[in-house]
Parts: structure tokens; C-alpha cells; sequence
């Protein structure tokens, strides 16, 4: 039996990388490609298909790669995934396909999945295969937000022939993947490719238009077939402690968003940053490591305080083992009390130990204070990353839409259609805060729905 | 792209830009903002819409050139293009409810004040208002609030005008000497809104102020733009701009309208010196 080791994927030095924000992960040559493609054992009943959320047929393309074809394994792999060179770097592979991967416990490690996903999806953009023009079916859908869910949803019905129209709040296309997830993680000239493709197609992306705002989901209504929400969740939770309102308190989407959006890791860039001394990070989820990781980057000491232990952190584990090799603090099994202050700014956080109880609703240990436990962390600034919720804007802008009680669009399961008839949504605005493959396949499902519809199908 | 139409100097370093943006024009309102970006690397600073025609698709911003964006603002000319220009954001301003309204603005937030003075005087309610600056050369808008107006009083820190003193010393000796408002609306920096409402506070008028936090998306997307109100925790841009003016925590507004006050001159500075270098 084949015995091989997974081959790793090759980073820059921990050192080196802790002080620039150039990409982490370097990607697979074409040999070690090769190798990892050669893994795969074809498996007949392919487990790591039912962990994908949009059912890439993996053997399929890595069967291509072993064969040396690389054109046939992009073709596979775009049957299925709009956005891959996205979801190669960004997927949580190892609770999703790779978890499945026959090799994982004994046979040297599951399959590469994700780094040869990402290394088909780089070849593929290299290589620039033209997006050929298709005929107009004298159809139009307006598409809200430009996130992967509207990309990808916007991209299926050009292809189909429908006139596509994006209207984007920001400044700039692509959502979180160019305001939230940082460029050492995903470089922003990669987003752009695959913006420029969905453009190629003839999509039209309006930026600077506030659905609710400038524009009303009711005037779209009138002048296109249909409306796809793809919004998003972006409204940021915050501790609710005492403190919270000082400066160098920070959402980690205003963190973020300040250094990728508006390059503010740029001495030069004309939006500010605060750069602290020591950092603390609220959390520990992506979002977490993500501004962990930018603080280090902008010269901080950083501390990540999370009040479960290193098992419930939610993050995809390359992100966590990155963070900590860059020298992130991890104080686990604290919870922050309250933020002090001096003339206006953060000097510390006041915090206090906790134990794991019994499991909670989620079936995750469910932490508990230890009394008596209270200890203080200097620092100047505290960056809270404790999840999103869907911005209300446009519900309060268009009172038919249903929304949950956690402000997520109510959607019929099967046509994501939302309680209006002609609306559809998908993605986090549907989801709450989930993830960029969940949300590309939304987009593409309600594609396919708000096609048969506008065509009487 | 959106056009600088007009561009018209009011007084030192307080500009008027007619900006061509249809779409912003269609829906706002007056008392509600919108975000700018001067160029491709610009930062997003938001500014209240003092005046719009949906007609010819254009909207007003007052601009007081302080920092770095307003530096190069006034570096434009009329025919060029602001790189990005988005709104209408936030609530507008609604006094319907009240009768009697004092409006009192300071420095530029004279320019927010008056669409309400032209409103009120639409609805057959004229209001009376304090406009204050620190001379006579910076008070704005002096011809249209007297004709909007019932009474309108003039206000300059230097005497200049030959009414030296703050709006409050106006707002004082107008409540002392038994005049009732229903409602003070006071836009202007934030120090003078919190002498106001500390004044109105203690002759119990209620009093409503427009906040003009820091912001970036401007969509309650980030936070930056956030102020304790009441006790409560409110975003400017979705919950605002305006608040009531007595339950405004105004020290901690301030100290968080400071947290970039250093790298801010570094830029200013840097502007400079490519201009003079
Ligand atoms: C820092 C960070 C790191 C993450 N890391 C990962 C990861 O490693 N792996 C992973 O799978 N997922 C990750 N996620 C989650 C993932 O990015 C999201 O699940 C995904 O982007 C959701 O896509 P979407 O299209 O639904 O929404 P978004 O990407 O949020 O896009 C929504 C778009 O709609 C626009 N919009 C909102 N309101 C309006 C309006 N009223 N009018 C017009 N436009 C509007 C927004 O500006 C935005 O551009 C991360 C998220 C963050 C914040
Ligand atoms: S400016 Fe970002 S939330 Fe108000």
C-alpha cells in the first residue's frame, strides 16, 4: 500500500512573514503537484465529495492532474466552483472534503484537496482562458452586494444570456474577500481576476449605490425581472462591557477593513490605523486570526484572549497554527470584563479565567468563571472579533422581506426565493456569517432558480 | 466619477461644491450625509447635504478646509471628477412635531441648519435662530437665515460684528429673558453642541444636536462612527446623525474625534511639503 506522506504546502519563513503582508502560503510546483494528484486513490463511493457544500467532483480533477491534464481538470473543477483559486486558499478543507479523505487517519494524510484545487485554479488564471460572449435572452436581474454569493450568482446568469447588473455599497467589488480577509491570506489581485471574469461576461458593477438608500429594492423590481440579495452579514457584535467606547477599541470589520480596504498597513495611506504596542484580539474565529495576524503585521505585540479552550476555536486550522508561528499569544479560557482607560484611550483589558461546564445547545462545553480569577493585560488597543449579523438596512428600507430573528432573509429552502416573490437571497445575508463556498454555491443555486423562473419554466 | 459643477468660496477656507450625482440627489433629504473619496487612494469622509436639486441631479456640500481630504478638495477645480460620492446615508432631520424650534448653528453647521429654516418656514412655523462664528468674515448663510427666520441673531467670538460672545451668551439671554422653544436644534463642533445642551439641559428645552463622528462604510458596517447615548450604544450613520442632544455622552465624543489627531498632522504636513518642495 502507498504509504506517502501528504506533501505540505510551502510558506514563507515565519520570521520573514511576520513583517510583510505578501502571501503566506506559497502554493504547490508542478512536481510536488503531481505527487499529491498521484495520492488520490480514485475512491469509487468518494467520501470527500459529501464534505464539499457544492459537491466538486475532487477525484474527478485530481484524476486529470495525474494524467498531466491540466486543461481537463480545470474544466472539472469549474463545473462546479465559480470562485476555486478563492476557495483553494480559504475553504475550511480539513471539516470539509479532506475530513472525509480515505488517507486521513493512517494512509500519510488526506489528499492535498484544497492546495491542488488551488493550484488547478492558479494555472487556470495564469493561462487567462477567454470568457467566450453569449447572446442576451432580453432578460435583467439586479444583483445587491458583490460579495462571492452575488459574484458567482451574477456570473451563472451572464452565462445563461441574462443582462446582469451589480449594485455594490463600497467603494470597491468583492465584499469580504477584499475588505475583511487580509492580503497575506488572499492576495487582492487574485479577487480581481476573478472580478474581471464575471465583468468579461458582461456583468456591469454600479459601486458606491446603498441598496435602501440610493436606490430601493421596489425601483429594481420595476426595471429588472428579478433581484438577488446577496448582502451579506456585516453588521459586527460587540462585548457590551464597560470601556468598549474608548479609542483604540476597535470591530475587528473596522480593523480590517481600514487595513485591507483602505491600505492603511501602507505608512503612506491617507486612512489611519492606530499601531499599537499590544494588541488584544476578542475571539477566535477567522475573523479573529485575521486581525491577530494584521496586528503583528503593523509591529504589535498581540494576545488573543478566547474564552473557550484551543479545541472550540472555530478558525480553519492552518490560519490558528500560522497565527501561533507568528507569534500570536494565545490566552484561552479567558473572558474580558472590562476595557480600562486613561484620558480617552486603552490601557488594559481587565479579564477573568474560566473552566469548560457541560456542554451547551451546540454540544460545545460551555465555559464557566472561575471565581475570584480576575487578572489585568495592559495593552493599547483591543480588536473584538465576535461575528457578524446581517445589516438590517435593507429590510428597514423594504418592510415585505421576512427576516429571522437574528435578522437573517427568510428563503424557501429549495428556490431561495425570499417572501417576496422576484427577490432571492443567499450567502451570509441568508446564512448569518458562514462561509465564502457556502455562499458561492447559494449564488450559483438561486441562479439556476431565478432562471426557470423569469423563463416560465 | 461625480463632477464638481460649482465650486464656490464663502468665506476663508469654507467652500461650496455643487457635485453632480443623480442618483444621490433622487432620494436625500435634507440632514442626511454622504461619503466621499477625493481619489482612488482617498479616505472616506463623510459631509451633511446642505442643499440638492433632483432636477438638475446635483448636491451641496459645505466644506471647512481643516485636513488632509478637505486640503485637496479645495485643491479641485469645477469640471473634475470626485473619485467616489455615496448617499444619501442616514435619517433626515424631522422637526415636524415641534412649533416653536430655535435653531442654532456654529461654523459650518450653519449650512445644516438652514434647509430646516427654509423648511420651517414652508410650514408656516418661521423659526428664530443664532448663527455664530469666530468673526465676521466666517458667519455663512447670513442673508437667507434673515430672510427664512423670524429673528435671527448674529454671533462672533472676536466682537467683530459688534455682537461679541458664543451662541450660548445669545441662547441664554433669549431663555432668561422668557422666550419658549419647543425644541433647539443645534448643529456645529462638538464642543459648542455640549455647551448648548448643558444650557438647554438646565432650562429643561429639549434639544436635538447632529453628530459628525469619524465613519468609513457610513452603513453600520464598522462601528468607528459610534457614541453612548443614553447609556446606549448608537452608530452616527444609521442610528443618526441626529440624537437627543441632552443624553449625548459629548466628553467621550470628543476624545474619540482625537484618536488620529498626530497621524493626521503627519499628513497635512507631508501635503505641504510637496507644495512647497
Ligand atoms: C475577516 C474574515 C475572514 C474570513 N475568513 C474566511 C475563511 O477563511 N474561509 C471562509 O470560507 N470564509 C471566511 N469568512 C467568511 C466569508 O468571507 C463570508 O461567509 C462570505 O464572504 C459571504 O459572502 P456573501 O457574498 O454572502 O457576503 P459578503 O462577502 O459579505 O458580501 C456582501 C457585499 O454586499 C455589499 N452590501 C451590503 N449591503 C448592501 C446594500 N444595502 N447595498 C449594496 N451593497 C450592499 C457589501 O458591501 C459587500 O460587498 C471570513 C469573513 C471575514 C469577515
Ligand atoms: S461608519 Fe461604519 S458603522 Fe457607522
Amino acid at each position: 500500500m502507498d504509504n506517502s506522506k501528504r506533501n505540505s504546502m510551502p510558506t514563507q519563513s515565519a520570521e520573514v512573514r511576520a513583517n510583510n503582508f505578501k502571501e503566506v502560503a506559497l502554493g504547490y510546483d508542478d512536481e510536488t503537484a503531481l505527487k499529491e494528484a498521484n495520492r488520490c486513490l480514485n475512491c469509487k463511493n468518494a467520501p470527500c465529495i459529501k464534505g464539499c457544500p457544492v459537491g466538486v467532483n475532487i477525484p474527478g480533477f485530481i484524476s486529470q492532474l495525474a494524467k498531466g491534464n491540466k486543461d481537463e481538470a480545470v474544466k472539472v473543477l469549474k463545473g462546479d466552483n465559480n470562485l476555486p483559486a478563492i476557495c483553494g486558499r480559504v475553504c475550511p478543507q480539513e471539516n470539509q472534503c479532506e475530513m472525509f479523505c480515505v488517507r486521513k487517519a493512517k494512509l500519510g494524510g488526506s489528499v492535498g484537496i484544497g492546495n491542488l484545487e488551488r493550484y488547478t485554479a492558479d494555472y487556470a488564471l495564469e493561462k487567462d482562458i477567454e470568457a467566450k460572449k453569449v447572446e442576451h435572452i432580453g432578460k435583467r436581474v439586479a444583483i445587491v452586494g458583490s460579495g462571492p454569493a452575488g459574484l458567482s450568482c451574477a456570473g451563472e446568469l451572464a452565462i445563461m444570456g441574462v443582462e446582469v447588473v451589480i449594485f455594490e455599497a463600497l467603494h470597491k467589488a468583492g465584499g469580504v474577500l477584499v475588505y475583511g480577509i487580509p492580503e497575506f491570506r488572499l492576495p487582492k489581485s487574485l479577487v480581481q481576476k476573478e472580478i474581471d471574469k464575471v465583468i468579461a461576461l458582461g456583468v456591469e458593477i454600479r459601486l458606491n449605490q446603498v441598496v435602501g438608500k440610493t436606490v430601493m429594492i421596489d425601483e429594481l423590481l420595476d426595471e429588472y425581472d428579478a433581484v438577488f440579495i446577496g448582502s451579506g452579514a456585516g453588521l459586527p457584535a460587540f462585548l457590551k462591557i464597560p470601556g468598549e467606547n474608548l479609542c483604540g477599541v476597535y470591530s475587528a470589520n473596522e480593523y480590517l477593513t481600514r487595513v485591507n480596504l483602505m491600505k492603511a498597513y501602507d505608512k503612506d495611506a491617507i486612512t489611519p490605523i492606530q499601531r499599537a504596542k499590544k494588541a488584544v484580539v476578542v475571539g477566535a474565529g477567522n475573523v479573529a486570526m485575521d486581525s491577530a495576524r494584521t496586528a503583528i503585521r503593523l509591529g504589535s505585540e498581540c494576545h488573543l484572549v478566547y474564552r473557550r479552550s484551543r479545541t472550540e476555536m472555530p478558525a480553519r486550522a492552518a490560519e490558528i497554527e500560522h497565527a501561533e508561528e507568528e507569534g500570536v499569544i494565545f490566552d484561552l479560557l479567558t473572558n474580558p470584563l472590562e476595557i480600562l482607560g486613561e484620558n480617552g484611550f486603552v490601557k488594559g483589558i481587565r479579564c477573568i479565567k474560566m473552566e469548560l461546564g457541560e456542554p451547551d445547545a451546540s454540544g460545545r462545553r460551555s465555559p464557566v468563571a472561575i471565581k475570584g480569577s480576575e487578572f489585568e493585560i495592559e495593552c493599547d488597543q483591543v480588536v473584538v472579533a465576535l461575528g457578524t449579523t446581517p445589516n438590517p438596512l435593507i429590510k428597514n428600507s423594504f418592510k415585505a422581506l421576512e427576516t429571522s430573528r437574528k435578522g437573517t432573509l427568510v428563503c424557501d429552502e429549495e428556490t431561495l426565493q425570499t417572501s417576496v416573490e422576484r427577490v432571492y437571497a443567499g450567502g451570509d445575508a441568508m446564512t448569518g456569517a458562514a462561509t465564502v463556498i457556502l455562499a458561492m454555491g447559494a449564488g450559483k443555486k438561486a441562479a439556476k432558480n431565478i432562471y426557470n423562473k423569469i423563463m416560465n419554466k | 466619477m461625480y463632477e464638481i459643477l460649482k465650486k464656490r468660496v464663502l468665506a476663508e477656507n469654507i467652500i461650496e461644491y455643487v457635485v453632480f450625482a443623480p442618483a444621490v440627489a433622487k432620494h436625500c433629504l435634507a440632514g442626511q450625509f454622504i461619503i466621499l473619496r477625493v481619489d482612488s487612494e482617498g479616505e472616506r469622509v463623510p459631509f451633511t447635504i446642505c442643499d440638492y436639486s433632483r432636477e438638475e441631479g446635483t448636491v451641496s456640500i459645505l466644506v471647512q478646509t481643516v485636513g488632509f481630504t478637505t486640503m485637496k478638495l479645495a485643491e479641485m477645480k469645477e469640471g473634475d471628477d470626485i473619485h467616489d460620492f455615496v448617499g444619501p446615508l442616514g435619517n433626515s432631520t424631522d422637526l415636524s412635531e415641534f412649533k416653536r424650534i430655535l435653531l442654532v448653528g456654529g461654523g459650518i453647521g450653519t449650512a445644516v441648519i438652514l434647509p430646516q429654516s427654509k423648511q420651517l418656514k414652508q410650514d408656516n412655523k418661521p423659526a428664530d435662530a443664532i448663527v455664530g462664528a469666530r468673526n465676521t468674515s466666517l458667519l455663512m448663510y447670513a442673508e437667507e437665515m434673515q430672510a427664512n427666520c423670524k429673528n435671527t441673531y448674529f454671533m462672533t467670538d472676536d466682537g467683530s460684528n459688534g455682537n461679541k460672545g458664543f451662541v450660548t451668551d445669545k441662547l441664554r439671554a433669549l431663555l432668561d429673558a422668557g422666550e419658549k422653544y419647543d425644541a433647539v436644534f443645534a448643529v456645529g463642533p462638538l464642543p459648542m453642541m455640549r455647551a448648548v445642551c448643558n444650557l438647554t439641559k438646565e432650562y429643561g428645552v429639549h434639544t436635538i444636536v447632529s453628530m459628525n463622528s469619524m465613519m468609513v462604510d457610513g452603513t453600520g458596517m464598522c462601528g468607528c462612527c459610534r457614541l453612548s447615548v443614553g447609556n446606549e450604544t448608537k452608530y452616527a450613520c444609521v442610528d443618526g446623525p441626529e440624537f437627543d442632544g441632552h443624553l449625548v455622552d459629548f466628553d467621550e465624543a470628543i476624545s474619540r474625534s482625537r484618536i488620529y489627531t498626530e497621524q493626521e498632522k503627519d499628513h497635512v504636513c507631508k501635503l505641504r511639503g510637496k507644495h512647497n518642495g
